[in-house]
């Protein structure tokens, strides 16, 4: 059961394939797929196998994808997040 | 603990840090700058630092936009010139936390001379110096940092001039902390950023990043991805390393690590000190060092 | 708001023009100063290093000028008065940061001791050559204030002004002293702190997120914020938009730099300021500025005492550039006569501004002493001929 998942925005993306190559367990593929600025974003393949550790977000230069981890309670089967906070209220929760 | 592993949080961790009105931002495909942007906010966070009195001071170069990209209070100065800013900002106001974040050019060519006497007075700087080993903005132009035998517009027959070993000047200057990472090095670089930020003097952080428009197609070395590929084949983490023996070249060894971590008085420390052993009671000390909030409570 | 008493050093005093200066930037509230030794200028910052610690402040002795120059607007954008000091090499270093001062409207203070020039030139010695400079040193359209002292009394005194029209037009000031008026001794009076008026930063009032760092709102000087208040401003010397993001368009560029020229220029009636005495009835106006006004007025005294009409018209500020009065005079007189330590600098701003209604006469002196005043007296006597 997937630990984790993805958000990619994929008209930020640039395609420079820094998230395919350093995930740890091989969860994105560049898609044949184009965005509005004609390149490949990436796509989950393996879903199941996010850990949700964001090192896809560490590396994305453009801020184009992130990772996060689902709960227990959340993770049945269906993948998606849950509902994002908005921005300022998370930053000043820190 | 970085928010990022709390269940449920789904945003993007960096994007409270930036301006998002001003995405997309200008760097190329397979550029580096954005991910040390990524290693910055994560030291951020995990460093608690408090944001209203932090401030981001950048020179000119594709590096130099970090600037006009953070939601913080920040300066986009002239060329070479960022720390001598950064030392005026920190000077009249000692409670601001001050982060310099430049590329290899700016710093080290025409911000040499500030670069060597600011590590020198050991000001209470952070400077994250990212080095692409070329001038990127301006179109591929070698720097001081460019290894030897590089094609660059000024150097089309290859470069041959020795390059900055940063790492060693920045030792020899005074330093108190001295990290090189590369852009491969995401974790380790956003820990090495949390270190200088509870360091109090002139730190200085170099990240090896790679510039594909110019510096990696003119080399036919690849794009960004292979460059961070050669970054992981050939980096050797060598914490503490004497830093005269870190230099690089155009595919050799990469010697990454914490080279310098040491203590020393910073430059209001030692004002203060000077003014009140020949003032004694005269000296009015408006600096209230301790109660500098480099942290948030 | 007043100085604060701490700074001011009131009392009657005999001390040279340089150290005026110094107690001109204590007074007017300065507590940060980045300085280079460059001689005549630099017992300014001597006397500010060994005064500041004792009233509060710092003074740090930068690497180079390109330092100085932008260290003060660091310590600006934390929350400092600042200024920095030079000579004719050291103003040419700065220039870059005098640009970049007037483009992000940081109110600062560069005080230029002139010397002979150029290059290297006579380091210990007088000259008025850096008074285009001054003007147009840095590169593209900006405009700034710059004022003339002619007696160490005057350093005192309009050092306090150009704090003043610093912080109320958000512009770099340029004092132009030159080498005597810095090393002259005389009397300098220094008021109480009460008796010295201030003019406030432009500080916003408004909310964060409210506030924009580059919006005019209708006038032409925007207000300001300091680093470390919560903010989150941006600041760049590329051409910006109100909320100070780069922008760089024609339309920005036309908006941003014409403001920045039109806040000077516009307001010129309430910056200029200029000294003018038997003007109304002569025949020949002798239009002069900082130590060589003190020579012309010898030479003006000799004109007169042999029965000539001459008036006398001294150039408290340089820049806003008296353009009315000059324009309005010349229809008066038969010429207007320009001593200067240049080749002709100022002069050729005279000679604009009379638009062909009278002779300009420039009185060159290559600099490295006073002009003798016989000089200025032959051209007064040429002119009316």
């Amino acid at each position: 059961m997937a630990k984790g998942s993805v958000t990619i925005v994929v008209e930020r993306c640039k395609a420079c394939g820094f998230c395919v190559e350093f995930c740890p367990t091989k969860v994105l593929a560049l898609s044949s797929a184009f965005n509005a600025k004609g390149y490949h974003p990436p796509q989950v393949v393996a879903p199941e196998k996010c850990s949700g550790c964001d090192l896809c977000g560490m590396y994305c230069p453009d801020f184009a994808i992130y990772g996060y981890k689902t709960s227990e309670k959340t993770a049945a089967g269906d993948g998606l997040p849950p509902a994002p906070k908005p921005a300022k209220e998370a930053a000043n929760a820190r | 603990m970085s928010t990022a592993e709390q269940t449920g949080c789904a945003i993007n961790l960096v994007e409270p840090f930036l301006r998002m009105d001003r995405m997309p931002h200008i760097w190329c495909p397979g550029c580096g700058i954005g991910t040390t942007v990524n290693c910055f906010a994560r030291a951020l966070l995990d460093s608690r630092v408090n944001m209203k009195n932090l401030v981001v001071v950048s020179g000119i170069g594709c590096t130099g936009r970090v600037a006009g990209y953070l939601k913080v209070d920040s300066f986009h100065t002239t060329h070479g010139r960022a720390i001598p800013f950064a030392t005026g900002l920190k000077l009249a106001n000692p409670k601001l936390n001050v982060v310099v974040y430049s590329g290899d050019g700016d710093l080290a060519a025409i911000g040499g001379n500030h670069l060597i006497h600011a590590a020198r007075r050991n000001v209470d700087l952070k400077v994250i110096c990212v080095n692409n080993l070329i001038y990127g903005m301006t179109g591929g132009q070698s720097a001081p940092t460019t290894p030897g035998n590089v094609i660059t517009s000024t150097s089309p027959y290859g470069s041959f001039d020795p390059s900055f070993n940063l790492a060693h000047l920045m030792d020899a200057a005074g330093a108190v902390y001295v990290a090189r990472w590369t852009v491969f090095h995401v974790k380790q670089l956003a820990r090495s950023m949390s270190e200088a930020f509870a360091k109090t003097g002139f730190s200085f952080i170099e990240v090896i990043s790679p510039c594909p428009t110019l510096y990696q197609r003119r080399n036919r070395m690849g794009d960004g991805l292979s460059a961070l590929q050669y970054y992981k084949q050939a980096s050797r983490v060598k914490h503490g390393a004497p830093t005269g023996e870190v230099g690089l070249t155009k595919s050799g060894e990469i010697a990454v690590g914490k080279f310098i971590d040491r203590v020393r008085p910073d430059y209001l420390e030692l004002m203060r000190a000077q003014m009140q052993e020949s003032l004694g009671e005269r000296y009015v000390d408006t600096l209230d060092l301790e109660e500098c909030q480099c942290q948030e409570e | 708001m007043h100085a604060e008493p701490a700074g001011v050093l009131t009392g009657v005093h005999f001390m040279d023009g340089d150290h005026a200066c110094c107690e001109g930037c204590l007074a007017a509230g300065a507590r940060f100063s980045a300085g280079y030794p460059i001689t005549p200028s630099t017992e300014v910052v001597e006397r500010f290093a060994a005064r500041i610690p004792t009233i509060g402040g710092t003074f740090i002795q930068m690497e180079d000028e390109l330092a100085a120059s932008i260290a003060v607007q660091g310590a600006v954008w934390a929350g400092a008065k600042a200024f920095t000091v030079t000579s004719g090499p050291g103003f040419s270093l700065m220039m870059e940061h005098i640009g970049f001062a007037a483009m992000t409207e940081t109110p600062c203070v560069f005080i230029d001791v002139q010397r002979g020039g150029p290059s290297t030139g006579l380091p210990t010695l007088p000259a008025q050559g850096d008074m285009m400079q001054c003007r147009w040193g840095s590169h593209g359209d900006y405009a700034i204030i710059a004022l003339c002292p002619n007696s160490p009394q005057e350093c005192f005194d309009l050092t306090v002004k150009a704090f003043n029209l610093a912080e109320k037009y958000r512009v770099p000031v340029m004092l132009m002293l030159d080498e005597v008026v810095g090393h002259m001794t005389e009397k300098v009076v220094i008021p109480p702190a009460e008796a010295i008026a201030l003019e406030p930063r432009r500080l916003t009032t408004k909310p964060p997120g409210e506030f924009k760092p580059y919006a005019a709102d209708g006038g032409m000087v925007p207000e300001m914020a300091h680093a470390g208040e919560g903010y989150n401003f941006h600041v760049t010397g590329l051409t910006h938009d109100e909320r100070g993001y780069p922008n760089m368009t024609p339309k920005a560029q036309g908006l941003l730099v014409t403001r920045l020229k039109d806040k000077i220029c516009k307001n010129a009636g309430q910056i200029v300021e200029f000294e003018a005495e038997g003007c109304e009835g002569a025949e020949a106006v002798v239009v002069s500025y900082g130590i060589t006004s003190r020579v012309a007025q010898r030479a003006i005294d000799l004109a007169r005492q042999k029965g000539l009409k001459a008036g006398r018209f001294r150039l408290i500020t340089a820049w806003p550039f008296p353009v009315k009065e000059i324009c309005r005079l010349a229809g008066q007189v038969k010429a207007l006569i320009v001593p200067e330590l240049n080749l002709g600098q100022m002069s050729l701003e005279v000679e604009r501004c009379a638009a062909g209604q009278c002779r300009t006469v420039s009185v060159p002196h290559a600099g490295g002493s006073v002009h003798d005043p016989g000089d200025i007296l032959a051209a007064i006597e040429e002119a009316m001929r």
